[in-house]
């Protein structure tokens, strides 16, 4: 029983631990969105600033300056997105597809370029990482039963960046739904008119949007490749973005909902990972297979109306053009 | 003046040239800053797609992917969906293929088998295309969203039916065993040699042709048919459907069975051409690469397959990139696909209003303007 108790405890920090990109690219594209600017970019940027971040810390010896490198080049992607989407009215699904593809193509080749290891960056050794913060006395906590487990394995022994994720969902939450900027972005992902009637610039505000978006991937992309991952490996975002998107859709564009998909989502996959291979009493062998494609099978379910309806911001998808 | 009162030329012509020549330049300042010579890469690529001894086969082949999802794309695009699912479907279509052989190949003469497995690829493709089509029509679920959603799915699905209960027995690697012998399409060396031309070997075959009837097909479709007519005019309006006395859900399902099953169909060309067995990832990108092409095609036949030679060639000659340098690989090519698919697809008027001032500039002197 306590090794099943420490088992679960394991994976609720698993959970965290997979979930933190998910969330903190979730919030990124509630601004986005809100703004009424699609971003399937999220995976693309997020590979893009793990590459950049780890090329960075790998070359200068410092996780935060790693940090800026990756958030640099992520809100530099947005600003492309932008340029594309709201500048010159682009399609934003095709903006969007065309930075992923080209993230995709741009970091190993840069990668071979700097590096020459296939493209991947060195391996970043302890000091040049975001390593995991031990809380006081987590040690010691051990001796309790319950409490002192889900201190010591849940809440302790993570990066500073998981707690980064956690604590964007507050400002988000707070951003979005109690100041006039938030009031404004919602605005002008509902009814942009009304927004630029009052004379306030809906481009400029789309743009803030996006750039805060590329803030918060480019942290998404650093958390992958100096804290979680030792260096980049090609394609290490691996579809995240995606189910960050689709935690998004779950959490019907509202910060805790999102939050709470994102953990789903991130269980889930924690959960694949304990299960591979261990046979169950009475159920069996599980596929694991079976798990990973439920994340994208219950947002299909979602957005087709069955549980729950999930509707998007009216303006989105939709280039602002103001009557002459 | 307007971006309508530009004579078609422009439209058509000059503005894809100069977004592909955009794409062409950026990657070629990234490249010069990697420390390569572009025109060099260039000389390369262009020389590992034709100049080489049966480069052109190569270059054709991928052409045949690119021409299938390319026209998934474009059919989808005339109803203003963006079915951005082709590679799922694709992966179902290979799926589809599989099956039929698997069954039948040691019950039915292969002729027969191969016979039966074309329209499988289709038929699996058209219902992975049909799902998201029916989510949209009927229960307004974002075509996009389901479409990428679909890709993991199929994409969980193979992994899941290729190391399970599909994979063959005493293999380590997840894909079926391979099929009989004599079920695939013919190889037009194959062909060629038999009627006495002399030609190097390469994977080109027989999909190469049925890529170019299905852009017959939908050229036909397309601009020829009421139905066709029909899934135009959703595309632009769906009331006008309506008061045409068309079901548009129904319409929108249509043009998504049809997209499907062209995106199926590309699995012909690799599963039933080459490998002769089911394996994993065998789509390898090609779905999302239609993209591009129909976006440089303009979403007409020919436009395709000219942008289907064009990432055809891109491909086989970048393969030609990991032989001759250090530091550049076919990794560039994705790179290059990226930027076609952001200035052609997004910045797709970037240059409009300078065109538009240097056209009218130009006009001017002869008094016509």
């Amino acid at each position: 029983m306590a090794d099943l108790w420490l088992q679960f405890a394991l994976t609720i920090d698993a959970t965290l631990r997979v979930a933190t990109p998910l969330i903190l690219c979730a919030m990124a594209g509630l601004f986005s969105e809100r703004s009424g600017i699609i971003d399937i970019s999220l995976e693309g940027k997020m590979l893009m600033s793990a590459f950049a971040a780890a090329s960075m810390a790998a070359l200068t010896g410092s996780p935060l300056l790693g940090l800026a490198g990756g958030i640099l080049v992520s809100v530099m992607l947005s600003l492309i997105h932008g340029f594309a989407c709201i500048t010159h009215k682009g399609n934003q699904v095709i903006s969007g597809l065309a930075i992923n593809i080209l993230a995709s193509g741009l970091t190993v080749t840069l990668g071979i370029a700097l590096f020459a290891q296939g493209g991947q960056t060195p391996f970043l050794n302890k000091s040049e990482r975001f390593t995991d913060i031990v809380l006081p006395f987590a040690e010691q906590a051990e001796h309790v039963p319950v409490l002192g487990t889900i201190y010591k394995e849940i809440i302790s022994g993570h990066n500073l960046l998981v707690w980064v994720a956690l604590f964007s969902v507050i400002v988000t939450g707070y951003v979005v739904f109690r100041t006039t900027f938030g009031l404004r972005l919602r605005a002008v992902g509902e009814k942009p008119e009304a927004v630029d009637s009052a004379g306030v610039s809906v481009s400029g505000l789309r743009f803030q949007a996006v750039i805060i978006a590329g803030v918060l991937c480019g942290i998404a992309g650093t958390y992958l490749s100096t804290a979680h991952g030792a260096g980049f490996i090609r394609e290490m975002a691996a579809g995240k973005g995606y189910i960050a998107l689709a935690a998004l859709i779950f959490g019907k564009w509202r910060p805790v909902p999102a939050l709470l998909a994102c953990l789903m989502f991130g269980f889930m996959d924690a959960l694949a990972a304990r299960l591979q291979g261990v046979e169950i009493p009475v159920i069996g062998h599980i596929s694991t297979d079976l798990i990973l494609v439920l994340p994208y099978l219950l947002t299909v379910i979602l957005l087709a109306g069955f549980i729950g309806k999930a509707s998007p911001p009216r303006a989105i998808g939709v280039p602002y053009i103001k009557e002459r | 003046m307007n971006a309508s009162s530009l004579p078609r030329w422009i439209d058509i012509g000059l503005l894809p040239v100069l977004n592909l020549m955009a794409a062409l330049t950026v990657a070629g300042v990234i490249i010069a800053i990697i420390g390569e010579n572009p025109f060099v890469a260039m000389g390369v690529m262009i020389k590992g797609a034709f100049v080489y001894d049966g480069a052109l086969g190569y270059t054709l082949f991928y052409t045949t992917n690119f021409i299938f999802t390319g026209l998934a794309v474009a059919v989808a695009f005339h109803a203003m969906l963006f079915n951005i699912g082709g590679e799922g479907q694709a992966m179902i279509g290979g799926l589809g293929v599989g099956l039929v052989v698997l069954f039948l190949d040691s019950v039915l003469p292969p002729l027969l088998v191969v016979i039966l497995a074309v329209p499988a690829a289709a038929a699996f493709g058209a219902v992975w295309g049909v799902i998201p089509g029916w989510l949209q029509a009927r229960r307004g679920s974002h075509i996009v969203i389901t479409t990428i959603m679909f890709n993991f799915i199929a994409s969980s699905i193979m992994v899941w039916l290729l190391a399970g209960m599909l994979m063959a027995p005493g293999q380590m690697s997840p894909e079926t065993r391979s099929f009989a012998d004599g079920i695939n399409l013919p190889l037009v060396y194959e062909v060629l040699q038999m009627v006495g031309f002399s030609v190097s070997r390469s994977p080109l075959n027989l999909s190469f042709v049925i890529a170019l009837l299905a852009c017959f097909g939908v050229w036909y479709l397309i601009w020829r048919t009421k139905l066709g007519y029909i899934i135009r005019a959703t595309g632009h309006s769906e009331r006008a459907t309506i008061y045409a006395g068309h079901d548009p859900a129904k319409i929108i399902m249509i043009a998504m069975a049809i997209s499907g099953a062209l995106a199926g169909m590309m699995s012909l060309n690799e599963i039933l051409g080459v490998q002769q067995r089911v394996i994993l990832n065998f789509t390898s990108g090609y779905g999302f690469t239609g993209i591009a092409v129909a976006l440089m095609g303009r979403n007409h036949p020919i436009g395709i397959v000219l942008a289907s030679l064009l990432f055809g060639a891109l491909y086989q000659g970048g393969a030609e990139l990991d032989f001759e340098f250090q530091t550049i690989t076919r990794e560039m090519v994705l790179m290059i696909q990226g930027l076609i698919i952001l200035f052609s697809g997004a910045l797709a008027y970037l240059f409009m209003p300078a065109v538009i001032r240097v056209y009218s500039s130009l006009r001017k002197p002869t008094g016509s303007g």
